[in-house]
């Protein structure tokens, strides 16, 4: 049962589900998809280097900022085509990580998330203070859709046509994420990803074997830099504007919780928290306006109670009933 | 070239900003020299030592020699919840992973920063500089707040009495000695668990009485938490993390660099600050007067 279960395409499923969102649910639910798939993309990103390369970063949230500020830059004041400013969010993201990275795998553990969090408070503090390219403190409002006006051909087609420009938008992300977590998945199953396991795994036998260290590590931190600013690039658009808090060291701490209640050990375990994370927020902040407070007792009874994440959870479930059929 | 008496008037400041960021750093660079972990909460117990001194000057009244009571009573009380956080929580995480360690803090953080919200509300509170320090004084055509000469001379004092307990009781002995191997030292029969209790116990106490000093000159606000502990961790990196000297040093170049770059470049003071972080970091990742990690 469990491993008939396990067999099916889940994430065609879960795609399939998410197009249906609009045309079953309200504008809200949309709303909540579009944050969940773009969170998701993120804390992913952010998977390859903590959960695969075993790099623990207290600043990835720069690169998530960095992407949604090119994004809104290019699309808000030289008007450039979503085709453009989308893929250079991850183009400047990468680019800045090449440069960061470089100095941060050259330090280890404590050193290193050190330095990721003053690299990320570098950026914020350049995307609070230049008034005259960011907008400063008061961020940057109303960055544009995307032009969907060549959809009104469609408009008359069912399920394809008809929709607002924040359902097309919806769309879009749902097809730009899936495109952006099938890479990921490629990346980390090759045998480039396999490596970055050994490396977290015993770093110093992965040198003996004649790997170079860190160049796979700066490779695994430019490629979760990328994708974090296409996810960034995505959510300034989703969010109508671009913020400094973006980047402050809080949305660091935010995106690893996700991944951590997702489960790090598994691929799809950070996106799992990115959903359960933002319908808890949703759900709870309807009672309570102390949603910090649950937050940080889940994660206490979390990291005390189920290190793994909800993935670990359910596969620690998982094989419990799957044990007897086994016997 | 600037007034003299200006730029002396701004490194005094610089100073003081420098004693407060020492109190608060030098709790947080104890508890990883000796701990190994990284106490995201620290901020917090800061936040949380204004919020208590707040609180007792409402129960107390002002009046003469009050609020150094209140102060005294803040840093106990915060003394206190540090001892409470790690016997019951804390110790159950030692020898886990980083990442584990710095997101329990960061939960204290969230957890303790909220109920501060839930108790004292979201209105900034404010203390009253002491009755018999509202005056100030004149030196080279600078005019200085009583209250901050006090904070000069108070931060080194502070800095003088960590020593001396560091390094010439039995009690300091121990914690340097469990910095240096833990094992070995519970293995000579010292009770290395209550060390550890003391130790968080102590930095509690600095951070929570920096919070109720730092109360008269600025008003105490939700969210100051998450602002001063990445100033302390500023802090902690350039002097070198868990160098008791170090702090001091890093506290002294930190406040001069933000209140001279404020002169220079008004609006990427900020950003020379987390340069330099990041340059030290580069350079000499054990900080200035740090020793490397083994």
């Amino acid at each position: 049962m469990i491993n008939r279960l396990a067999r099916l395409p889940w994430g065609a499923l879960v795609l399939v589900a998410a197009f249906l969102v609009p045309a079953a649910g309200s504008r809200f639910y949309t709303f909540l998809a579009n944050d969940v798939a773009i969170w998701a993309l993120f804390a992913t990103s952010l998977n390859l280097l903590v959960g695969y390369t075993g790099l623990v970063s207290f600043g990835h949230a720069a690169y998530f900022g960095i992407g949604a500020y090119t994004t809104g830059l290019l699309m808000k004041k030289l008007a450039a085509p979503f085709v453009l400013a989308f893929p250079a969010a991850g183009v400047v993201a990468g680019a800045l990580a090449l440069v960061f990275g470089f100095f941060c795998v050259r330090l280890t553990r404590i050193y290193f998330a050190m330095l990721t969090l003053a690299f990320a408070q570098i950026v914020w503090a350049i995307c609070f203070k230049w008034n005259e390219l960011t907008g400063g403190e008061q961020g940057m409002p109303e960055i544009p859709y995307p032009d969907f006006a060549w959809l009104d051909r469609l408009a008359s087609v069912p399920l394809v046509g008809g929709w607002r420009t924040a359902e097309y938008f919806y769309f879009l992300t749902l097809i730009l994420v899936a495109l952006c977590l099938w890479a990921l998945r490629r990346i980390a199953g090759s045998p480039f990803g396999r490596m970055l396991t050994t490396i977290r795994e015993n770093a110093e036998r992965a040198e003996f074997i004649g790997v170079n260290v860190r160049r796979y590590e700066l490779a695994a931190f430019v490629l979760a830099a990328a994708f974090a600013g296409l996810a960034g690039g995505l959510f300034g658009i989703f969010n109508r504007g671009v913020f400094p808090d973006f980047a402050y060291w809080t949305k660091s701490s935010e995106v690893l919780i996700m991944t951590l209640l997702g489960g790090m050990g598994t691929f799809y375990g950070p996106a799992v928290g990115a959903l359960a994370l933002i319908l808890l927020n949703q759900q709870i902040t309807s009672y309570t306006e102390y949603w910090p407070f649950v937050l940080g007792t889940i994660l206490i009874v979390l990291l005390f109670v189920f290190p793994g994440g909800l993935a670990g959870a359910a596969a620690l479930i998982g094989r419990r009933l799957g044990r007897p059929r086994r016997a | 070239m600037p007034d003299p008496s200006f730029v002396f008037a701004q490194s005094v400041s610089g100073l003081t900003a420098a004693m407060f960021l020492f109190l608060i750093a030098s709790g947080l660079s104890l508890i990883f020299g000796v701990l190994r972990v990284l106490n995201f909460a620290h901020g917090t117990f800061y936040m949380l030592g204004a919020y208590c001194a707040y609180q007792f000057m409402v129960w107390l009244r002002p009046g003469p020699g009050k609020f150094w009571l209140a102060a005294l009573a803040a840093g106990l009380v915060i003394a206190a919840l540090g001892g409470l956080v790690e016997r019951l929580l804390f110790r159950h995480l030692y020898g886990k992973e980083e990442l584990y360690q710095l997101l329990f803090t960061y939960a204290l953080v969230l957890v303790l920063s909220d109920a501060a919200k839930m108790i004292w509300g979201t209105q900034q509170k404010s203390v009253t500089r002491p009755p018999e320090l509202t005056g100030a004084f004149t030196v080279f055509g600078a005019t200085i707040p009583d209250y901050n000469l006090l904070i000069l001379l108070l931060g080194p004092a502070i800095a003088l009495a960590v020593w001396y307990v560091l390094q010439r009781t039995r009690v300091g002995r121990f914690i340097r000695a469990a910095a240096l191997d833990r094992e070995t030292l519970g293995a000579l029969g010292v009770n290395v668990n209550a060390l550890y209790t003391w130790v968080f116990v102590m930095a509690s106490f600095l951070g929570g009485l920096g919070g109720a000093l730092i109360s008269p000159m600025r008003a105490t606000v939700p969210g100051m938490d998450t602002e001063v502990i990445v100033e302390a961790f500023v802090v902690v990196v350039i002097g070198g993390l868990g160098s008791f000297w170090g702090t001091f040093l890093g506290a002294l170049i930190y406040g001069q660099v933000l209140s001279f770059g404020i002169l220079l470049f008004p609006r990427f003071s900020i950003f020379a600050v987390f340069a330099l972080m990041a340059a030290v970091l580069i350079v000499r990742p054990w900080g200035l007067l740090g020793r490397p990690l083994k």
